[in-house]
């Protein structure tokens, strides 16, 4: 069971599986043929259908395979904890764009970047944070005139 | 007479001044992502295509074309210098372009690479020019049976070439039909799959999905610290640059093979340039007087490469024109553009839109010439941009995402989609899910779904109007390729693609 907790093909094929399963369910609820032809549920239907077999077919192949995998194709927890770090600090500057506006969220994601994650100078990470902001405030919302995410600042 | 007329109209489309400064916009961008190993022309499209909307559309297809074809370019000088594909169809270079820059001769393999690129591309633009007038007419006496069939054999292709596994391509293609679906049923009316959420009422736009999938799950999936490769120095001068007379003669085969393979393999959906240089590389190496060179740095394994990877774009364009059928993530992205603009890819496309097509084709010959311009003198300045460290680009990458996504719907929403799609992009890297099958079911699901049921509608729900000649033939076709890993011998063939590939 340990290796099959490790696995990613059965935990997706698992989740695949319940959006298939979604996917039929919901489109149950819709004409599935009518006089004029093939109804709303009538695509959803037949691609859930084949997304739940398909699904099983994974985690059944992970479920027979799992004595060959070993922890040879082992998780590497640091590099995905990096990547999800930065897509936390991503969703956060998203967040708080209605409240900072664009540019001082965008300068606040750039500074995580480099001075947390690439581990550079403080000094390096505020002035490419502030420049790059600047150069994005001035290009897009001065330049192009493209409207931007405001918030109480900008 | 018609082809002449054609293209002199396009050169006047072309030459504007507007339309030959976003070839030169588009070809330098497309050089810059070329050369910057992370960054592909598909996630670039993704993020400047928002940015797109208040141009002129031939202006800024002709811009996007660019990109996609001058990466292909930027590509080898990374592979040269660095020995890292700067974009994945310039990986098979790495193999001897890499070696002649260590035995000292990085400038003729260099000045090798962009004349391949130069004349192969060349061809594969006048291969397009010839080929897509005459298919286009054939395929007017195509209907929505014939279509439903063409994409399924499409996404066929590209499912059986996008992985190891063809049960987890299949996946990524359904899981894109889904997010096509979801939206208002233009036929009944009916809100599918919205989870009562008014913003989901018009489905979800292509560009957040390619956006995040590409470019946000690209930084997810470069954000661990790598270490940095060196680089080999780029001679100065334009005449270090160019390669000998003997090794033009040398390479004669090569620009005929990788112009010819290139060009057929793009007419392929889900082939692709890196399957077109892997097989013009092993056709190289199999017909060569000296295959004991190969891998040491022999010339001619830089120009079939290069060469076959510029001849594939003009063959990617044909169905992606003519039939509206996209082979690619990136020609997924282009076909999105293309309907985003109110343009109808397909039969009609030359006819209705003669402005876009034979204008993008004049640009294609301009842009060649502008990239063999760029990648000879200013091949050194380029390869400056390699010093620019990962940290840099992050955040580059994500602040246009932002603005691409935000630009175009104004909705807190929808970055909100963005992010979510993020990391769908990513978690699909880390699993080993097949991005591009996705990107095209979810570009063809729509269509797909309205070809069948009015293929349905008008023969009062019989299955028999898909036995027409055109149709059966095209969905057996689709069948024998997913049925491909069931033959053993087949299966061989198509993992050492892959493993080509990857």
């Amino acid at each position: 069971m340990g290796a099959l907790a490790r696995n990613g093909d059965f935990w997706s094929g698992l989740a695949l599986a319940a959006l298939g399963a979604y996917i039929v369910g919901t489109a149950r609820a819709w004409a599935y043929m009518s006089e004029d032809g093939p109804g709303a549920g009538f695509f959803p239907t037949w691609y859930g259908s084949l997304m739940i077999v398909l699904s099983l077919v994974l985690v059944g192949r992970s479920v027979l395979n799992r004595a060959a995998l070993p922890a040879s194709r082992p998780v590497k927890w640091r590099e995905v904890g990096r990547a999800f770090s930065c897509w936390l600090a991503f969703v956060a500057a998203v967040a708080l764009m209605n409240v900072l506006g664009f540019a001082v969220s965008f300068a606040l994601l750039t500074w995580f970047i480099i001075a947390v994650m690439a581990r550079r100078s403080q000094r390096l990470a505020i002035s490419v944070a502030v420049g790059g902001a600047a150069l994005f405030y001035v290009l897009f919302v001065v330049l192009l005139e493209i409207s931007l995410p405001t918030g109480y600042l900008f | 007479m018609e082809l002449l007329t054609g293209l002199l109209h396009g050169f006047q489309v072309a030459l504007a001044p507007a339309s030959l400064m976003m070839c030169v916009l588009g070809v330098v961008l497309g050089t810059v992502i070329g050369v910057l190993p992370g960054l592909g022309p598909s996630a670039t499209i993704a993020m400047l295509l928002p940015l797109t909307f208040k141009l002129e559309p031939t202006g800024a297809m002709i811009m996007l074309a660019g990109i996609y074809y001058g990466a292909k370019y930027g590509g080898s000088t990374t592979s040269i210098l660095l020995n890292v594909p700067g974009e994945s169809s310039s990986v098979v270079t790495c193999i001897d372009g890499y070696q002649l820059a260590r035995k000292g001769r990085a400038g003729p393999a260099l000045g090798m690479a962009a004349i391949a690129s130069f004349i192969a591309g060349t061809f594969g633009v006048v291969a397009l020019m010839l080929v897509a007038p005459p298919l286009a007419k054939v395929s007017l006496a195509f209907s929505s049976p014939e279509y439903f069939a063409l994409m399924v054999m499409g996404l066929a292709m590209v499912v059986l070439l996008a992985g190891d596994s063809l049960v987890k391509a299949l996946l990524a293609m359904l899981v894109g039909l889904w997010l096509s679906g979801i939206g208002t049923d233009l036929f009944t009316a009916t809100s599918r799959f919205t989870f009562d959420t008014v913003e989901l009422l018009g489905g979800i736009d292509f560009i957040i999905v390619a956006i995040g999938v590409f470019a946000i799950g690209e930084v997810l999936g470069n954000i661990e610290p790598h270490e940095a490769p060196s680089m080999i120095p780029v001679p100065k001068g334009l005449r270090n640059l160019m390669p000998t007379w003997d090794d033009m003669k040398r390479c004669r085969f090569a620009f005929a093979n990788g112009s010819i393979v290139g060009f057929l393999i793009g007419l392929l959906p889900g082939a692709g340039a890196t399957i077109a240089s892997f097989i013009s590389y092993g056709l190289e190496k199999a017909v060569s007087r000296h295959p004991e060179e190969f891998g040491k740095g022999a010339i001619e394994g830089v120009a079939a490469p290069e060469g076959s990877n510029n001849a594939e774009t003009g063959g990617a364009l044909v169905p992606l024109l003519t039939l509206g059928i996209p082979g690619s993530g990136t020609t997924a992205i282009l076909l999105a553009a293309l309907t985003l603009w109110g343009f109808k890819p397909g039969p009609l496309f030359i006819q209705d839109s003669p402005n876009l097509f034979w204008g993008l084709v004049a640009s294609m010959y301009i842009g060649n010439v502008l990239l063999l311009v760029l990648n000879l003198p200013l091949v050194a300045v380029f390869a400056q941009l390699l010093r620019v460290p990962s940290y840099a680009m992050f955040p580059l990458i994500l602040g246009v995402s932002i603005v691409g996504v935000y630009s175009n719907a104004s909705s807190m929403f929808q970055l909100g989609l963005l992010a979510g799609f993020g990391l769908l992009g990513y978690l699909m890297r880390k699993l080993a899910f097949p991005t591009a099958p996705l990107v095209l079911g979810l570009v063809l699901g729509d269509p797909m779904e309205r070809a069948l049921r009015q293929s349905l509608m008008m023969s009062q729900g019989s299955l028999a109007i898909l036995a027409r000649p055109i149709p059966l033939t095209l969905l057996i076709i689709a069948a024998l390729l997913l049925a491909v890993p069931l033959f053993r011998r087949l299966n061989a063939v198509r993992m050492q693609v892959l493993d080509n590939e990857t």
